[in-house]
C-alpha cells in the first residue's frame, strides 16, 4: 500500500479587498499585541509577542505535524443526521448545515494518516470551529474509525482534542460515544500499539473524560484548559474564587494528570521522540 | 400490595384530594350506622385508577421529577432488599472512601457477586453524607477497585445508577474527575464476568456512563438517563432555566426514548403510581430482571462478555446513513 501519494491542500478562499484589511492582522488575546497574520501562521498561532497559544486551524496542525505537511484524510462513513430530531432556539440539522458551509467538513473530527519522522502514524484531530469540537456520533466514528485503521495498518494512533465535550443535541447517543471511543482506544492499546492523546485547548466534559484522558501518554499543548465540568458550574457550586491557573496544563501536570506540557512548535518533534522511544526505533 | 407513604408531587394534585378525602373520613367521628366502609374503598380505587391513568403519560418532565423522588428506592434499599451477607467495602486505596458510591460483597440468589451503587440520601443528613450522589475520582476509583475484586473472584458485578451527575468542584478537578471517569469506563469494558446495570433513578452524564458500560442496561419505567441535566441544558442551548421542559422533551432521556434508540436492554415496569409508592414491589421488581440477564449471561466465557460488551458499545450510534 502507498501510503502517501497525493497532498491535501486547504482549500483557499478568495477574499474582498474589505477582508482583506480585516484578515490582515489578528490581536492576540493574552497580551493585546497585532500579530501580521502571515507570520502568525509561520508561528504555528503562537504569539511571538507573549508566547501565548491561538487556536490552530485543523488543516494547519495536520500540515505541521506530518513529514512535509503530506498526510492523506481517511474518508469516513456519512452517519445519520440529528438521531433525535433535536429542535432549541434552532433546529439541529439547520445549525450542521451552516457550520458544514462554513467549514467545508462534515463534523468536528477529520483523520489523516501519513508519516511522522518517518514512522506511519493515524491522526485524529477535532476542530473546535465546528460546534466547540463537541462530540456526537460522527465524532465517535471518527475517533473508532481511527483507532481501527491504526490497528489494521500497525500504526500508533495520536488524537488530538479541541472540544467543549458532548454534543447535547443528540443527547444520550451523545453519551454514549463516550463509551464507544475508549472501547476502541482499548482494542488498540490491547494489540500493543502506542495510543498518544494530545490536548489542546479546550479539552472538557465528555472528551476529556474519555478517550483523551487514556493515552498511553497524555501530552497537553501549554496553556490549555483541561478538565471535567467547566469553570462556571464548579463557581456556582463552591461559590468561591477559583484557584489561579485552575484546569491549566501546567496545573493537570502538577497534579499527575498529564505528563508533559509542550509548546506547539515543539509538539511535532515531540510526537516523533516518544513515538522512537516506545517504539525503540 | 402494601403501599409506602410518599410525598405527591405538583403534578399529582387530583390525587392527594382524593387521599385527604380518605385520610379525612378514617379520621371524623360517626354516629351508629353510618358505614364508611364503602365510600373508603370507592375513593381507594379511584385514586388508584386516577394514579395509573396519570402514570401511563407521564411528560419528560414528569418522569424526571419521579425519577428524582426523594422517596424513591435508593441504591441501598435495593442492597438491603436484594443482597443477602452485604458486606460493605471502603476506599480507593489512594485517598478517601467516597460515599457517594457504595459498594461490596455480597450473595445475591445464593450467588456471591460484587454490588455498586450510587446513592444519594434520603435525608438532610444522608444527604450530605453521600455528597447527593456526586461521586468524585475517589468514587470512580473504587468502583475499579471493586471491579478488580470481582475479576480476579469471578464474581459478576450489579450496579445501582442513580446521579445527577459526578461532583463539580475543585478538589475533584484537582484529584483528576475526568481521568478518574475515564478509567472507569475503560475498566468496566475490560470485565471478565458479567456485568448489569439498573438505572433506578437519574442516570446523570458522565458520572452515570461511568458505571454502566455494562453487557446488560436496565432502566425502570419512569427514571432517565441523559448527557446533561434539562436544566443545565435549558441554560445552555436556550439560556434560560424557564425553558427545562423543553429541554427535556429535546433530550429524549426516558427509559422508552432509551429503548427506542437501541441504547438499553430492558425497561422494567413500575408499580402503578411509580417505585415511590410501592417500594418493596420496585425493588423485588428489578430483582427478578437481574436475575434474568445474570442467568443468560452466565454461560459466556469471560473472553466473550468482554468481547460482546465492547462490540455492544462500538455500535452506539453507529447508525449510517440511508443513502449509502
Ligand atoms: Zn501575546
Amino acid at each position: 500500500m502507498n501510503w502517501i501519494s497525493d497532498f491535501v491542500r486547504p482549500k483557499i478562499k478568495k477574499a474582498s479587498p474589505k477582508e482583506l484589511s480585516d484578515n490582515l492582522w489578528t490581536k492576540c488575546p493574552e497580551c493585546g499585541q497585532m500579530l501580521f497574520n502571515k507570520e502568525l501562521e509561520k508561528d504555528f498561532y503562537v504569539c511571538s509577542f507573549c508566547g501565548h497559544h491561538l487556536r490552530l486551524p485543523v488543516l494547519k496542525r495536520l500540515q505541521m505535524l506530518f513529514d512535509d505537511g503530506k498526510y492523506r484524510a481517511l474518508s469516513l462513513p456519512k452517519l445519520q443526521d440529528d438521531p433525535l430530531n433535536f429542535k432549541d432556539s434552532k433546529k439541529y440539522t439547520d445549525r450542521l448545515r451552516s457550520y458544514r458551509k462554513l467549514s467545508g467538513r462534515d463534523d468536528a473530527i477529520v483523520v489523516a494518516y501519513g508519516e511522522i519522522g518517518g514512522i506511519k502514524a493515524v491522526v485524529a484531530i477535532l476542530d473546535f470551529s465546528f460546534m466547540g469540537g463537541s462530540m456526537g456520533t460522527a465524532v465517535g466514528e471518527g475517533i473508532v474509525r481511527g483507532a481501527e485503521f491504526a490497528l489494521k495498518t500497525k500504526s500508533p494512533f495520536i488524537a488530538i482534542s479541541a472540544s467543549g465535550g458532548a454534543r447535547m443535541q443528540e443527547g444520550i447517543l451523545s453519551l454514549m460515544q463516550m463509551a464507544r471511543t475508549t472501547a476502541a482506544i482499548n482494542q488498540l492499546k490491547e494489540k500493543g500499539f502506542p495510543y498518544i492523546s494530545v490536548m489542546t485547548d479546550p479539552t472538557t466534559g465528555g472528551v476529556s473524560a474519555s478517550f483523551a484522558m487514556l493515552g498511553d501518554i497524555n501530552i497537553a499543548e501549554k496553556g490549555s484548559v483541561i478538565g471535567f465540568a467547566g469553570a462556571r458550574v464548579i463557581e456556582q457550586t463552591i461559590r468561591e474564587q477559583l484557584p489561579e491557573g485552575f484546569q491549566k496544563a501546567e496545573y493537570l501536570q502538577a497534579h499527575g494528570m498529564v505528563d508533559i506540557v509542550v509548546n506547539r512548535t515543539e509538539l511535532r518533534d515531540k510526537l516523533i521522540k516518544i513515538l522512537k522511544l516506545l517504539l525503540n526505533r | 400490595m402494601e403501599k409506602s407513604n410518599t410525598v405527591n408531587l405538583d403534578f399529582e394534585k387530583t390525587i392527594a384530594e382524593v387521599e385527604e378525602k380518605i385520610l379525612h373520613l378514617k379520621d371524623i367521628e360517626l354516629g351508629d350506622g353510618v358505614n364508611i366502609d364503602g365510600e373508603i374503598t370507592r375513593l381507594r380505587q379511584k385514586s388508584e385508577r386516577l394514579l395509573k391513568q396519570l402514570y401511563s403519560k407521564l411528560t419528560p418532565w414528569q418522569k424526571t421529577l419521579v425519577a428524582r423522588h426523594p422517596d424513591r428506592p435508593h441504591s441501598i434499599d435495593y442492597i438491603n432488599l436484594l443482597i443477602e451477607d452485604f458486606e460493605n467495602l471502603s476506599g480507593d486505596r489512594c485517598f478517601a472512601d467516597d460515599l457517594a458510591i457504595i459498594g461490596g460483597l455480597g450473595k445475591f440468589n445464593g450467588r456471591s457477586v460484587v454490588v455498586i451503587g450510587q446513592e444519594k440520601g434520603r435525608d438532610l443528613e444522608t444527604r450530605v453524607k453521600h455528597n447527593f450522589g456526586m461521586a468524585k475520582p475517589e468514587g470512580y476509583r473504587k468502583v475499579q477497585r471493586l471491579m478488580d475484586i470481582a475479576d480476579k473472584f469471578n464474581l459478576p458485578v450489579i450496579a445501582f445508577v442513580d446521579t445527577s451527575g459526578a461532583f463539580p468542584g475543585v478538589e475533584a478537578e484537582e484529584r483528576g474527575q475526568a481521568q478518574a471517569i475515564a478509567s472507569c469506563i475503560e475498566r468496566c469494558l475490560k470485565l471478565k464476568v458479567p456485568f448489569v446495570s439498573v438505572v433506578i433513578g437519574e442516570g446523570g452524564s458522565g458520572g452515570a456512563i461511568a458505571v454502566a458500560t455494562a453487557n446488560r442496561i436496565i432502566m425502570l419505567e419512569h427514571s432517565i438517563y441523559s448527557v446533561i441535566s434539562p436544566e443545565g441544558c435549558a441554560s445552555i442551548l436556550w439560556r434560560s432555566a424557564d425553558k427545562v421542559k423543553e429541554a427535556t422533551e429535546a433530550l429524549c432521556l426516558t427509559a422508552q426514548d432509551l429503548r427506542r434508540l437501541g441504547v438499553i436492554d430492558e425497561i422494567v415496569a413500575e408499580p402503578t403510581g411509580g417505585a415511590q409508592r410501592h417500594r418493596e414491589e420496585a425493588i423485588k421488581r428489578v430483582g427478578m430482571a437481574v436475575a434474568r440477564h445474570l442467568k443468560e449471561l452466565e454461560n459466556q466465557s469471560g473472553e466473550e462478555l468482554k468481547r460482546r460488551r465492547t462490540e455492544k458499545f462500538l455500535k452506539m450510534g453507529r447508525h449510517l446513513a440511508k443513502s449509502e
